[in-house]
């Protein structure tokens, strides 16, 4: 029996920032996780999805941002993608507090904070093609509290 | 909206009461109406309290970030108060707890800046 997943495409604007969030914490919610870890759901997927927003496509709301979810087990394999700008430097991206948009008040915690929220993290990204980044993470699931 | 703002103004203090969801979304709008009301001249210093926010990612740090700079800058204290864990957490990684004032509830944070104006 192959695993089940879903997908989700949409527009590169702020707004559907809070959809994804919502969206990818009720998939996951079958897996029965608990308060926190649907926080650190969250907060990983506004992340990746602002990212792709300011960064990827520039502010440009023509883009497509594209999340998979996939469920194994208790674990929850998510990739977030986009077609934009790329990561010329990703070493140096990945490095708390660094961030080429200081402008924008941004704070060059993104990539910290996906780290520190997640199992797993993997940077897929090629300049002038677009970023994908996945994330793994196991759901300590409450019911095995009880068993 | 999934940001409600708040903005109070006792003495000297400008208190701002966010309720809901700061993302990169809802953080311009925080941006624009502190940045406003930190143009009164009877402002000088700010109370930031989340006790209803519901959630926050990093681009509430840099919200919060950008905003401390102008209060100092103005000669002024930001004190952040009625901060969820979740929260917390983001202030350690970026390690903004060390520079930002917190304090329990909204009396507390009232009472030192009272101490301090
Ligand atoms: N999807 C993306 N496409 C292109 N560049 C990206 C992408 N994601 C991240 N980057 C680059 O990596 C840097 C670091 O990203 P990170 O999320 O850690 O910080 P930030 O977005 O700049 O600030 P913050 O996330 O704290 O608001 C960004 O400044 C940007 O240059
Ligand atoms: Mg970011």
């Amino acid at each position: 029996m192959s695993n089940n997943f879903m997908k989700l495409e949409f527009a590169s604007r702020s707004e559907n920032e809070s959809f994804a969030r919502v969206a990818v914490a009720s998939f996951v919610s079958q897996l029965d996780p608990t308060l926190n870890e649907l926080t650190d759901i969250k907060t990983v997927i506004s992340e990746a999805v602002t990212n792709a927003i300011i960064h990827g496509y520039d502010g440009n709301p023509d883009g497509i941002v594209t999340i998979t979810c996939e469920i194994e087990d208790e674990t929850v394999h998510i990739s977030v993608e986009d077609n934009g700008r790329g990561i010329s430097d990703l070493e140096q991206a990945r490095q708390p507090l660094y961030t080429t948009k200081p402008e924008l008040e941004r704070s060059g915690m993104g990539f910290t904070i996906m780290e520190n929220f997640m199992d797993r993290l993997e940077v897929e990204t090629e300049p002038g093609r677009g970023t994908s980044i996945r994330m793994t993470k196991r759901i300590e699931t409450k019911k095995a509290l009880y068993n | 909206m999934s940001l409600q703002i708040d903005l109070h103004y006792e003495r000297n203090m400008l208190i701002v009461r966010l309720s809901g969801e700061l993302d990169h979304h809802t953080a311009e709008l925080v941006k624009e109406r502190m940045e406003e009301a930190l143009t009164r001249p009877t402002v000088t210093h700010v109370i930031l309290s989340l006790e209803h926010l519901h959630f926050m990612d990093s681009s509430g740090l840099g919200v919060i970030l950008g905003r401390y700079k102008q209060v100092v800058a103005k000669g002024g204290r930001m004190v952040v108060c009625s901060v969820s864990p979740a929260v917390y957490r983001l202030f350690e990684m970026s390690g903004l707890f060390k520079i930002l004032t917190i304090e329990e509830n909204e009396r507390r944070a009232v009472s030192s800046l009272e101490v301090v104006s």
